[in-house]
């Protein structure tokens, strides 16, 4: 019933829809970070940057963002990202892409998260002396981002199904696959069902692990 | 209330102030809530700052600090003004402790990662050092048991204790104590009054903003009676207690101590 699956390196393209969602969320974690710190910042540049930043890029579809990584940066700006050969130039610049549009979102996720923390802790914090950066990096992110773990689920699961975006700029994972067997196979239901299948398996888990994490990690007050 | 004239019973020795304020002002919107505040404490004193709801008193403590900004006015804390938001107000602040009504102790950390945050981070000590002054100063307020456990754990008194040991393991001038009894039970307030009666006799200066009137007549060398954003009456307890000056005082106490 499966043998059509022969031939075809599925888990190969799985493998690489994993490293896509992997870096792409290591990266828009940390760049997210940067943002909401940007947003309840006292520096009205960086706020208003912060607040633009959001406000463009998450209104942008993502197709439209990953097709420019390779349309705009690479083929007309010539950015490589330091790499040579065109199947890492693109996986780099979705990596990009996808970074660049799930911080919106993270950034966003964390600043409902800050909003949790209760102001005298903020306050209790800059009386003992800590600065800016260390109240928000020791007392108010550490809270905010236990009470966000379960958006910030959501953020990575939608992530991981935004992985499929990087077909259109010919990155090898499980989409551009499915696509070319969609062209050479008849099974297309199984086909589509196999994926589907592929996505679940890494999402579902994920989405449980995370939900348990968040318990655990939930501030008491 | 028209009269603005402070009586004034109780005048701290000059040259030696720790903190100034000089004609601070201070708005909330439409509400002048300090209004042309001059106040001295000197070194090793400790004030009680009381009056009715509203009366400015919170804020005035938490300007003292910088937790609020003034409008206008000058506030010299050894001798140094308040500086701008920034690297030497955080220094200013960690020679000021503070201790807030809600106790404010960081949810996620244990009560000894809590006393022993600022001294690593900002005082820059080791940790075994911090560690072991943040057992010492936990046993001193009678919390020592408690270490490992978080904030949620512990009832509001010893929470406020550990809030108190916090604020002194920055080695501070002077403490702050906005209202620290009054999100309390009642059974709870003593053990956290007593820790603060051992800090009075120990020398340390003391802004204590309260409603805790026994504490005012025990511990205070002078007490700075505060209505509607001015220091009406400031005296040593013992006068102000039993012979207040102005009308407002007298009208104020004669609807707390008589009941």
């Amino acid at each position: 019933m499966f043998d059509f699956l022969e031939g075809y390196d599925l888990l190969g393209a799985f493998w690489v829809t994993v490293k896509l969602t992997a870096l792409s969320a290591v990266g828009s974690l940390i760049w997210g970070t940067l943002l909401a710190g940007m947003r309840v910042g006292p520096v009205p540049v960086m706020r208003g940057f912060g607040t633009a930043y959001v406000n463009i890029v998450r209104n942008i579809p993502l197709t439209i963002i990953i097709v420019f990584t390779s349309l705009g940066l690479n083929q007309t700006m010539n950015i490589t990202l330091g790499a040579t050969d065109f199947s890492a130039i693109n996986f780099r610049l979705a990596v990009l892409g996808l970074t660049a549009y799930t911080s919106a979102f993270v950034c966003e996720a964390l600043r409902s998260g800050i909003n949790t923390v209760p102001l005298g802790q903020a306050e209790a914090a800059r009386a003992i002396g800590l600065s800016f950066t260390q109240t928000l990096r020791l007392v108010i992110l550490p809270q905010a981002f236990r009470s966000v773990v379960g958006p910030l689920t959501n953020v990575l699961i939608a992530l991981t199904k935004n992985t499929t975006v990087a077909s259109a700029i010919g990155v090898a994972e499980a989409a551009y696959l499915m696509k070319g067997m969609i062209e050479n196979e008849a099974q297309l239901l199984l086909i589509s069902a196999v994926f589907a299948f592929g996505f679940i398996v890494l999402t579902l888990p994920t989405g449980l692990i995370l939900n348990w994490v968040g318990k655990k990690l939930a501030v008491k007050r | 209330m028209t009269e603005v004239s402070v009586t004034k019973d109780a005048t701290p020795p000059a040259g030696d102030a720790l903190v100034a304020l000089s004609q601070v002002n201070k708005h909330f919107g439409a509400l002048h809530v300090l209004q042309d505040i001059d106040l001295t404490i000197a070194r090793g004193e400790v004030v009680v700052v009381i009056g009715p709801s509203g009366s400015g008193k919170s804020t005035l403590c938490r300007t003292i600090n910088r937790l609020e900004t003034v409008d206008s006015g000058a506030i010299t804390i050894d001798g140094k003004p308040l500086p701008q938001e920034g690297k030497e107000l955080a220094r200013l602040r960690a020679d000021v402790g503070m201790v807030f009504q809600s106790f404010n102790l960081f949810a996620h950390k244990t009560v000894l990662e809590n006393v022993m945050l600022g001294q690593i981070k900002v005082r820059k000590t080791d940790k075994k050092a911090a560690e072991e002054k943040a057992r010492a100063l936990l046993d001193r307020v009678g919390v020592g048991t408690q270490a490992d456990k978080y904030p949620a754990q512990l009832s509001g008194g010893q929470q406020q204790r550990v809030a108190i040991a916090r604020a002194l393991a920055m080695d501070p001038k002077v403490m702050l104590f906005d209202e620290p009894t009054s999100a309390l039970d009642p059974e709870m307030i003593n053990e956290v009054l007593e820790v603060m009666q051992q800090l009075a006799r120990d020398g340390m200066t003391m802004v204590v903003v309260t409603h805790e009137m026994g504490f005012a007549r025990s511990a205070a060398n002078r007490v700075v009676f505060m209505a509607d954003g001015r220091i009406v009456e400031e005296a040593v307890p013992d006068q102000f207690f039993s012979n207040p000056r102005s009308d407002r005082a007298k009208d104020f106490l004669s609807k707390i101590l008589h009941h």
